[in-house]
C-alpha cells in the first residue's frame, strides 16, 4: 500500500502513514482565506497512546483535528486511520468537540444527546429502542452523569456539558478517541472524571488524542505529546519531547521562565515516578 | 359566523371541505419541515423561497398564455415557481460559500431582486391579451376560492409525502442541526442533508402557494414551529406539536376564509397561527410567560426562605416584610418572630448547604456550576455525587456544628 520510502537530500527518512497507526497525518496544511493556519504537519499517533495537541492560541491545534477527521477542507495532505481513509473507519473513530461549539438551548435531555452517539447503530426508520437507551445509560455511569438523563441540556453546568459529549462518544465504543479541549471550562472534579474515564480507556487498549491548553497537566495526564505552532516543532513521548528547549521554540517568548521551570520539575518528578 | 362555524365542521359543502382538509395537510407538513429549519437556524430561508417563486409563476403564466391560450394549468404554474424558488436557493447558497456575505445578506439581496422581476412580469402579464388574469393575484396572498377538489387533493397528498419525507430524515436533520461537525466525523454528509431540507422547504412551499400565498407561506414554516418550542424541550416532540399546530392553522384559517366573500386565504391562515403563537407563549407550562412569572415568584420565596433562615441561624434579628410571611408560612417561625423546632434544624441545614457551596466556589471558581441561581437549589442536585462527597469530606467539622441548637 505504501510506496518505496522517500529519503530526503540529508537522509532524513521521510515518514509516510504508519500502516497500523490510529492516526497517521502526512504532510497536512490547511489554510483560511489564503492564509496557512496549519502547515505541513507530520504526525503518527502510536496505538493505546494518549496525546497531547500542544501550542499557544492560533497554533492550529484545534484546526488540525478538525481536517484531519474531514470537518475542514485540507489544502494537501494525508490522513490515515488505522491503515485506511478516514471515512471508512468512521465507527472507529469517536469525536468530542469544543462544548461550546454547539447551541446548549436546542431542545435535547442529556440522554437524547447521548442517543446520538449511536446514531449509526440505529439507523434512519427505527426509533430508539429500550436497549438503545440502556446502552446510553450506561455511558451516563461511567461519567457520573445518571442522575441527569432526563435534564433539558440547557441546564447543565459547563463541566457536565463536556462530560455529557464524553458519554456521547463513549456511545459508539470506539477505538480512536479525538478531542477537542476536553478540560476546558470545566470543574476540578470533572477535570479528574474525565482524565478517569480517559485512563480506563486507554487501559483497555484505546487510543486518546486531545488538543490540550494546560502545559503543568500535560506530563500529568499524557504519554505523548504533538507540540506545534501552524508547523509542528516537535513529537514523541513526553519525557523527551516536551523540554523546556521545545516549549520554547512553540511558544516563542510567550512563556515566563517560571513556566519553564514549572515544566521542567514536572518533568523530572515523572522520570523519578516512573524509575521507581 | 354561522358560515363560519359551518365551515369548521365540514358541512360548508363538500368542496370547502376538501380546501380545509388538504389546508390541514399542508399545514402539517409545513410546521414538520418549518421545525427542522428552525432548530437549524435557517427560518429566513423560506422566505426567500417564498418571494423567489414569484419570477417563475409569472413566467411559466406567460408562456401557458401564449403557447395554450391559457395560462391557469396549476402543474405548469408550480413547475415554473419551484424551478426560480431553486434557482433563488442555489443563489443564496453560492453567494454565502463563495463570497464574505453572511446568509442574511444574500437573503435579503435574492429575496428583493427575484421578487422585483416577479412584479415586473406581473406588470406584463396585465398587459397581454389574455383574459382570465384574475387567477394569477391570487398566489400572492393565497386564494381558496375556486379552488377545483382534484387541486386540494393534489395538496393534500403532496403535503402527505412531504411529511413522510421529514420522518424519514427526521434524524440526520436533528444531528446536523444540534451539532453539524459532530455530524459530519460520524459520516453523515452535512452539505447534503441541508440541501434535502431546503428541498422539503421547497415542496411545502410550492404546493402551499395556492392556499397560502407566497408572500405569506412562510409564516406557516416559522409560526407554528416557534410556537411548538414554548411547549417542549425534545426535538421529536416539538416537531410533531409544530405540525399538530400548523394543520390546525391551516385548517382553520382557510375554513374562515371561506365563510367570507374576498379574504385572503394566506392572511387569515397567519392570524389563526399567531392566535396559537400568543396562546403558547402566555399559557405554556414549559416556557411560558405565565409559567415564567410563576417560576420567578417560587424563586423569589427560595430567595428570601434561605436567607432568612441563614439570619436565624445567625441569630440575627429579620425585618424583611416577605421574609418574615416566608419563614411564618413555612412554618419555620412562629408569629412573634420566634424560631420553632422545624424552623432551627431548616436553619442548620440551610447554613451547611451554604458551607459546601461557598467551599466549591473558592475551589472551582471557573465552573459553570458556580452561578447564585443555581446555588439556591440543594447542592446535591446540582454537582455530580462525588463531588458533593469531595466538598463534604473537606468541610471543616466546625461549620458542620454551628448551626445546631445548643
Amino acid at each position: 500500500m505504501h510506496p518505496a520510502e522517500l529519503v530526503a537530500i540529508d537522509g532524513r527518512t521521510l515518514k509516510r502513514g504508519d500502516a497500523g497507526s490510529p492516526l497517521s497525518i502526512t504532510g497536512l496544511t490547511v489554510t483560511y482565506s489564503g492564509k496557512p493556519v496549519v502547515f505541513s504537519v507530520d504526525v503518527t499517533v502510536p496505538a493505546g497512546s494518549m496525546m497531547a495537541i500542544v501550542g499557544p492560541n492560533g497554533a492550529g491545534k484545534s484546526t488540525l483535528i478538525r481536517a484531519a477527521l474531514g470537518i475542514v477542507p485540507r489544502l494537501s495532505g494525508d490522513v490515515t486511520a488505522f491503515g485506511e481513509p478516514v471515512g471508512k473507519v468512521r465507527d472507529r473513530i469517536a469525536y468530542v468537540p469544543q462544548r461550546a461549539s454547539v447551541d446548549w438551548d436546542f431542545p435535547a435531555t442529556v440522554l437524547d444527546v447521548v442517543v446520538m452517539g449511536l446514531y449509526r447503530r440505529i439507523g434512519l426508520l427505527r426509533f430508539a429502542g429500550r436497549r438503545h437507551r440502556a446502552t446510553a445509560m450506561a455511558c451516563l455511569e461511567r461519567v457520573g452523569m445518571a442522575g441527569f438523563a432526563g435534564r433539558q441540556i440547557g441546564q447543565l453546568s459547563g463541566g457536565q456539558q463536556q462530560r455529557v459529549f464524553l458519554a456521547r462518544a463513549l456511545a459508539q465504543d470506539a477505538q480512536l478517541y479525538v478531542m477537542d479541549e476536553p478540560f476546558a471550562g470545566v470543574d476540578a472534579a470533572t477535570e479528574r472524571a474525565i482524565i478517569e474515564v480517559l485512563r480506563t480507556l486507554q487501559a483497555e487498549g484505546k487510543t486518546i488524542v486531545a488538543v490540550h491548553h494546560d502545559l503543568a497537566t500535560v506530563p500529568v495526564y499524557f504519554d505523548h505529546v504533538l507540540l506545534m505552532n501552524v508547523r509542528a516543532v516537535a513529537d514523541g513521548p513526553v519525557a523527551t519531547t516536551f523540554t523546556p528547549e521545545h516549549l520554547q521554540a512553540t511558544y516563542g517568548g510567550r512563556l515566563a521562565p517560571a513556566q519553564l521551570d514549572d515544566i521542567a520539575a514536572a518533568l523530572a518528578g515523572r522520570r523519578t515516578a516512573a524509575a521507581s | 359566523m354561522e358560515t363560519f362555524l359551518a365551515a369548521l365542521m365540514l358541512s360548508a359543502g363538500y368542496n370547502t371541505a376538501v380546501v380545509s382538509i388538504g389546508a390541514g395537510f399542508l399545514g402539517a407538513a409545513a410546521g414538520a419541515v418549518g421545525a427542522f429549519v428552525l432548530l437549524r437556524k435557517r427560518s429566513l430561508v423560506s422566505d426567500a423561497v417564498g418571494h423567489a417563486t414569484l419570477p417563475g409563476l409569472a413566467a411559466a403564466f406567460i408562456v401557458m398564455a401564449l403557447v395554450f391560450g391559457d395560462g391557469r394549468i396549476l402543474p405548469g404554474l408550480l413547475a415554473g415557481a419551484a424551478i426560480s424558488a431553486a434557482l433563488g436557493l442555489f443563489a443564496v447558497d453560492w453567494i454565502t460559500h463563495n463570497t464574505r456575505l453572511h446568509e442574511d445578506a444574500a437573503i435579503g439581496a435574492v429575496l428583493s431582486v427575484f421578487f422585483g422581476f416577479g412584479i415586473v412580469l406581473l406588470t406584463v402579464i396585465q398587459s397581454l391579451d389574455t383574459g382570465r388574469q384574475a387567477g394569477i393575484a391570487g398566489y400572492l396572498l393565497g386564494s381558496t376560492a375556486g379552488m377545483l377538489r382534484s387541486e386540494a387533493e393534489t395538496i393534500a397528498v403532496a403535503a402527505f409525502a412531504v411529511a413522510l419525507a421529514v420522518f424519514i430524515l427526521r434524524r440526520p436533520f436533528t444531528l446536523v442541526a444540534f451539532d453539524p461537525e459532530y455530524a459530519a466525523v460520524r459520516g453523515v454528509n452535512v452539505r447534503r442533508t441541508d440541501l434535502l431540507l431546503m428541498a422539503i422547504l421547497l415542496a411545502v412551499t410550492v404546493i402551499g402557494l395556492k392556499v397560502a400565498g407566497l408572500v405569506l407561506i412562510v409564516a406557516l414554516t416559522i409560526i407554528p414551529p416557534v410556537a411548538a418550542r414554548f411547549w417542549t424541550d425534545r426535538a421529536p416532540h416539538m416537531v410533531m406539536i409544530a405540525a399538530v399546530l400548523g394543520a390546525a392553522s391551516g385548517f382553520v384559517g382557510t375554513s374562515l376564509s371561506a365563510s367570507a366573500a374576498n379574504l385572503p386565504t394566506g392572511a387569515v391562515i397567519v392570524l389563526a397561527a399567531f392566535a396559537l403563537f400568543v396562546v403558547s407563549l402566555l399559557v405554556s407550562p414549559v416556557r411560558g410567560v405565565v409559567a415564567g412569572g410563576l417560576e420567578r415568584m417560587r424563586l423569589s420565596r427560595k430567595v428570601h426562605e434561605r436567607q432568612g433562615l441563614l439570619s436565624l441561624a445567625r441569630g440575627e434579628p429579620i425585618y424583611d416584610g416577605l421574609t418574615l410571611r416566608v419563614l411564618r408560612r413555612a412554618g419555620h417561625i412562629r408569629a412573634d418572630g420566634v424560631a420553632t423546632l422545624q424552623g432551627r434544624a431548616a436553619a442548620a441545614a440551610a447554613q451547611r448547604e451554604e458551607a459546601l457551596w461557598s467551599l466549591y466556589r473558592r475551589e472551582h471558581p471557573q465552573s459553570a456550576a458556580v452561578s447564585p441561581a443555581l446555588e439556591l437549589n440543594p447542592i446535591a442536585e446540582v454537582l455530580p455525587p462525588e463531588t458533593v462527597a469531595a466538598l463534604d469530606r473537606a468541610l471543616p467539622r466546625v461549620t458542620a456544628t454551628a448551626g445546631q441548637p445548643s
